[in-house]
């Protein structure tokens, strides 16, 4: 049987969706402090191989701060990920890029100012030293839009300034495939994106899925990746407190646990104001 | 099942900003981007402008004596503008560029009177300044989080007191043993502005071409993009600090042999602001991000053609002043146009 809601919050990893061998990543009694601030206080976690998991929880409940520990780009104040189930330390993002795990920001991290293939091949650059190797470059950026089934671009030369929202975010998923990253970690991919924009990142997502590649996707608004996921976790105060496989819960659950935090919270509130 | 899928086409309407609906780039963002890529041809047509006027009004202009004039003038801006554009382009300025420039020919003289070669003492001396200015400007700006315009005001008086204090702000001869060499190094008419040339073209490959410089357009152009994406951005910070105070210090050493006497009145801000002046009309932006080394070369172009025709129809030197303030803010006003129209080329363009 699943975890309930809120029953997982002993922190250990439930044992009933964790196949243990198949796993491809764990992540054990995570912890981040900055300063008096705890962003995370005990996060326990596993992804299986060719999984999509789906990471929710409310603005600030350290989803973020998850995945950027997870990517190397910040390191835990306690706690350790394993991946294949070998304990793995990270200083920097190119240092688990190289292992396997790639992170497409919220954010992004495309640069306007450069070309389409030039932010594909950010800090991957193909080199002939001392100069890069635009052609090639620009030939392998194209087959892979292609490949990807991305064809509203008009060329890759154009600078990323001039894109929209859903090109820009294709970019940025197209540019971790390349690093053939096995497990993939995406921020808010359908933030500020129309509908079909947000559908087709969706697609993107089964196909990579189909590859076989391991990913967890974070989602404030969960309604819309929900129809991708295998597995829901719920990120709320620091700790997992719900995992359950996708086919076991419902939007309507997870709508339901988070309004009744919300309620609680509220009322804790109240009470400590009167 | 049904109503979360209504759900997932329901709610982007409601959330974020509201999406692009015009398929592929706009024709506005087109023509920006064409109109952006012509930015050196602008600057190269006020020049040509510029030149077939003087020459037209002024009959010393084109003459021999006149060129050489231009080139002169233009060498040592070049050459620490090379050094302002990387450095804009990565979000940042340097002020104590000109310090550097006083500094270095008396840090030169002092390696050729130990008995140092004379082309081992200006290696030397390029190399010394540019680690350890470059390097003081570039932590103190990165690690400290000063911003460098604070920075290198701070440095440069520390520079500016300290080259007076050496020299006791007195002019002196160069070592006689270096003057041979010197005529590779600024003294022989054309040296300087040869020397000037190589560089930009050098960096603009550089800046264009190869990873150093796309690094350094993007920690100008998204700071926490660029770190992100793995790039080591205070690196290439103080990379670029570095390089900067090692260009002052080569124009201060062909300044001091193009003009055969280590001055202390050599260089300071003054020249900074002469060789901004020079990086923007050439189309450099001052937000980082974008920067043009070829430009440069046309914008103290365009200075130097203005300074020698004036001088030469004998307009004051006064009234220089005032063609050079206007120049700056005319290309300063077309740079943030040309930077609006992208952005809004931006917003109206894109795709499904």
């Amino acid at each position: 049987m699943t975890v309930d809601g809120g029953g997982a919050e002993g922190g250990t990893v439930s044992d009933e969706t964790s196949g243990q061998q198949d796993d491809i990543l764990r992540v054990e009694h995570i912890a981040k402090r900055y300063g008096a601030v705890t962003a995370l206080v005990d996060v326990n976690l596993h992804l299986g191989r060719g999984e999509v998991l789906g990471l929710i929880g409310d603005n600030g409940a350290g989803k973020s701060t998850l995945l950027k520990i997870i990517c190397g780009f910040q390191p835990p104040t306690s706690g350790r990920i394993l991946l294949n189930g070998q304990e793995v330390h990270f200083t920097s993002v190119t240092q688990a890029r190289a292992a396997g795990i790639d992170i497409v920001y919220q954010d992004l991290a495309l640069v306007n100012q450069l070309t389409v293939y030039q932010n594909m091949f950010l800090n991957r650059e193909l080199v002939r030293w001392p100069l890069l190797r635009n052609r090639a470059m620009r030939k392998q950026a194209k087959e892979q839009l292609d490949s990807m089934g991305i064809s509203t671009l008009k060329s890759v030369d154009l600078e990323v300034a001039s894109l929209s929202g859903g090109q820009r975010q294709a970019i940025a998923v197209a540019r971790s495939v390349f690093s053939k990253a096995k497990v993939l970690l995406l921020d808010e991919p359908l933030a500020a994106m129309g509908v079909k924009e947000g559908a087709a990142i969706l697609d993107l997502v089964r196909d990579l899925k189909e590859q076989g590649i391991s990913i967890i996707i974070i989602a404030h608004n969960y309604g819309q990746v929900f129809p991708v996921c295998d597995r829901v976790n719920l990120l709320q105060g620091g700790k997992i407190t719900f995992d359950k496989y996708s086919k076991d819960t419902s939007v309507e659950e997870l709508t339901n646990i988070v309004v009744a935090e919300y309620r609680k919270a509220l009322e804790e509130r109240h009470r400590s104001a009167s | 099942m049904s109503d979360v899928s209504e759900t997932a086409e329901r709610s982007p309407e409601t959330f974020g900003a509201p999406p692009a609906r015009n398929g592929g780039p706009s024709v506005l963002s087109r023509v920006t981007t064409m109109f952006l890529k012509q930015r050196e041809a602008s600057v190269l047509a006020i020049a040509v402008v510029l030149f077939i006027y003087f020459a037209v009004t002024t009959p010393a202009f084109v003459s021999h004596g006149s060129f050489v004039n231009i080139a002169q003038y233009m060498a040592p801006y070049v050459i620490i503008g090379i050094g302002l554009v990387l450095l804009m382009v990565c979000g940042e300025i340097d002020l104590s560029v000109g310090f550097v420039w006083m500094l270095s020919p008396y840090v030169m003289h002092f390696f050729i009177d130990s008995g140092i070669p004379t082309f081992l003492a200006i290696v030397i001396t390029i190399v010394l300044l540019a680690v350890v200015i470059g390097g003081v400007n570039g932590v103190v700006t990165t690690i400290f989080g000063v911003p460098s315009l604070i920075t290198t005001l701070g440095t440069g008086y520390i520079i500016f007191g300290y080259a007076l204090t050496i020299s006791s702000a007195q002019q002196i001869n160069l070592p006689p043993e270096s003057l041979g060499l010197g005529r590779w190094f600024g003294a022989a008419p054309w040296s300087e502005i040869i020397w000037a040339t190589v560089l930009v073209l050098i960096f603009q490959v550089i800046l264009t071409r190869t990873r150093w410089g796309l690094y350094t357009i993007s920690v100008g152009g998204n700071l926490l993009g660029a770190r992100e994406s793995g790039i080591k951005v205070n690196r290439i910070k103080i990379g670029n600090f570095m390089m900067c105070a090692g260009f002052g210090a080569v124009a201060g050493i062909l300044e001091a042999f193009k003009n055969n006497i280590i001055d202390p009145s050599a260089g300071q801000l003054a020249v900074v602001l002469v060789a901004l002046a020079g990086v923007v009309i050439g189309g450099t932006a001052m937000l980082g991000g974008s920067g043009t080394m070829i430009g440069l070369w046309l914008g103290v172009l365009v200075l130097a053609i203005l300074q020698d025709g004036f001088n030469l129809r004998g307009i004051s030197s006064n009234k220089f002043q005032i063609i050079l303030g206007a120049a700056i803010l005319l290309a300063m006003i077309a740079n943030t146009y040309l930077t609006r129209l992208r952005s809004a080329g931006r917003l109206s363009g894109g795709g499904r």
